[in-house]
């Protein structure tokens, strides 16, 4: 029940307690262990205890609605927030950046299980390892001085095609919630692809074989082999993908122009997600009150992430019941 | 993904050598599709990661060739000016993450082993959920939480501490999954062979378990460390970058390499942007270093 994939050791019985005797090395052990462990599951719970004790005061004074509201006033007295068009930033970014990686990442992952020559798949798997190796700064400034000016005319053409369309209406900035996703896709390519490696490898070599002999093309045996089975697991990565990617920071807030202007429904606005709010307000945590709004922003930040970890675990739950 | 085909004949390939019929069009054509997407897909893959590192490396590079780079700080250089070194960055990203590591590895080695070789029943399913709400979790958020604790709750100040409690957050879950990935795949027979000579469970895990993970576990550590050492946002909320030397946690601004990458990003001035892909270089190298080094445990102390 530990990991996504395959079965666990763990689970085979019973014959390892039947080991622990009540030696003081064995206590202890299992002390230690069972502690760590603990200290795991109360890790959490603190995190959304303190999270919440801080911000519900500044709820509390909130004159606007927070989950309605556009506004984002906690300087004087008068608290003012909401995160309305915060959600929609970090909302629309990730999935866009979803779209892009995850297909790519599958393919990746097959290529490097299924197609690539035996002895080059490690290397070149350690090669897309590198992706996730670079810090999320290094993506940030190379996205702000390098790529920008390349995603550019690909989102002049898209808006002068697809204008009409809200999503994609027409640009104001130059640091976009479309260049902030594409960097973001980038940054959970790696992710993404090496989970779905790890159970793509796992494919029951019978089960291939089987496909093969059936007569299927390659093609074929992945379709009806390979992908079936790591299908939980590219669930699972593309939730952990996701889940990175509404709460990826630095790289946001480097490449998202802040605009507090009208709310738009374009890809091509600036904006800011949870994060980069956060980020950008860092330096004016003077307060508690105002500091509290900003935890509050991290709060929804936590649950959504909570969430969208929760899902994909049942997710992957579920069908290991029905696999087995 | 799995809608494309239907096949309709039954003819395969093996089968054309005894006569029978062979491939369908479509299928072929199918497969050939498939195989050119699928290369694509890898290097499309490629791209940004050869682009991002040629980037900066052919902006980075010159100054690092000046010895003055590892061996001065910022201290009294404006961004107008020239010269100075990462130093204090480099010495403030390595204090912090190898204090971030004495605290998380133990518990993460401690957690894996419990989900391992002792968990059972709902606390085992609890922890192990945990584990991976954890390694969800934004950096930011672990970030804000330890300034709820540390700067909210007991006032005090923003130090290179502080940032390393909230890396802690971070690195466990990578130590704890990789750590446990190992010690699964330690054969059941080991422990049986072991507990059949009447050596007690502790030290089956500590003599034979981990030894014989011990690699996998050291590649999962410098991964982590690796990881943490790029993180900004725990020092945008708790590490304020400083240009001078300082080599206390507990006292006063530490720099680290991200912030100061940061600190020069505000700066419009030709020193600065230099100094910007210089610092984004030297943090590559050193995440890049432990990396490789990762992996080279991983391959020569391998236990077969």
């Amino acid at each position: 029940m530990t990991s996504i994939t395959g079965h666990s050791e763990a689970d085979a019985g019973p014959s390892g307690d039947m080991a622990a005797t009540g030696r003081v090395g064995d206590r202890v052990f299992s002390g230690l262990a069972t502690g760590s462990g603990v200290f795991v599951v109360t890790l959490i719970g603190l995190v959304a205890a303190f999270l919440l004790a801080q911000a519900v005061p500044s709820l509390m004074d909130n004159k606007a609605g927070f989950l309605t509201s556009r506004e984002w006033q906690v300087s004087a007295g008068d608290l003012r927030f909401g995160i309305a068009d915060l959600l929609w930033v970090t909302v629309i970014s990730s999935i866009i950046a979803m779209a892009i990686a995850v297909p790519i990442a599958i393919g990746v992952a097959l290529f490097l299980t299924q197609y690539a020559p035996r002895r080059l798949a490690r290397p070149f798997a350690s090669l897309i390892d590198l992706l996730a190796a670079v810090p999320s700064i290094v993506y940030g400034i190379w996205g702000y001085f390098v790529l920008r000016d390349f995603v550019q005319p690909v989102q002049r053409f898209v808006e002068s095609a697809l204008g009409w369309f809200p999503l994609f209406a027409p640009l104001t900035v130059s640091g976009t919630i479309f260049l902030a996703s594409i960097v973001l896709a980038i940054m959970i390519l790696p992710i993404i692809t090496a989970i779905s490696r790890e159970v793509f490898d796992q494919t029951p070599a019978a089960h291939k074989e089987a496909a093969l002999a059936l007569g299927a093309t390659r093609w074929e045996m992945v379709r009806t082999a390979v992908l079936p089975f790591g299908k939980p697991g590219v669930i699972s990565a593309s939730m952990l993908g996701l889940g990175r990617a509404l709460g990826e920071t630095i790289a946001v807030t480097l490449l998202l122009s802040v605009t507090r202007g009208a709310f738009s429904w374009s890809a091509f606005a600036g904006g800011e997600t949870f994060a980069s709010r956060i980020a950008n307000g860092s330096s004016e945590f003077d307060t508690p009150l105002k500091t509290g709004a900003y935890i509050a922003a991290g709060l929804v930040l936590f649950l959504l992430t909570f969430a969208v970890n929760a899902v994909a675990r049942i997710v992957i739950e579920r069908r290991k019941a029905f696999s087995e | 993904m799995s809608t494309v085909t239907s096949s309709t004949e039954p003819g395969a390939m093996p089968n054309v050598a005894a006569g029978l019929s062979g491939l369908s069009r479509g299928r072929s054509v199918t497969n050939s599709v498939m195989t050119v997407v699928v290369y694509a897909a890898f290097l499309l893959a490629l791209v940004p990661l050869a682009w991002i590192l040629w980037t900066v490396l052919s902006r980075g590079y010159t100054l690092l060739l000046d010895q003055n780079w590892w061996l001065t700080s910022q201290r009294g250089i404006t961004p107008r000016r020239v010269g100075g070194g990462a130093y204090h960055a480099i010495l403030g990203t390595l204090v912090q993450a190898a204090v971030c590591a004495l605290i998380a590895v133990p518990i993460a080695v401690f957690t894996a082993i419990y989900l391992v070789e002792y968990g059972r029943g709902k606390l085992a399913r609890a922890v192990s959920f945990m584990v991976d709400i954890l390694t969800g979790i934004p950096s930011i958020v672990a970030a804000l939480f330890i300034y709820a604790v540390w700067v909210t709750t007991f006032g005090l100040q923003r130090v290179g501490f502080a940032v390393s409690l909230a890396l802690v957050m971070l690195m466990i879950p990578v130590v704890v999954r990789s750590t446990e990935e190992m010690l699964k795949l330690v054969p059941n027979e080991l422990r049986e062979a072991s507990y059949a000579l009447g050596v007690p469970k502790w030290k089956t895990i500590a003599r034979i378990v981990i030894p014989t993970a011990l690699s996998g576990i050291i590649t999962g550590v410098l991964l982590g460390l690796a990881r943490v050492m790029g993180e900004t946002a725990p020092l945008l909320i708790l590490g304020p970058y400083s240009a001078s030397i300082n080599t206390s946690l507990v006292d006063g601004p530490m720099a680290a390499l991200p912030t100061m990458i940061k600190d020069n990003f505000g700066q419009a001035l030709q020193p600065a942007t230099d100094r910007l892909w210089a610092s984004a270089l030297t943090l590559i190298l050193l995440v890049l270093l432990l990396n490789g080094a990762g992996r080279v445990v991983a391959r020569f102390s391998a236990v077969r």
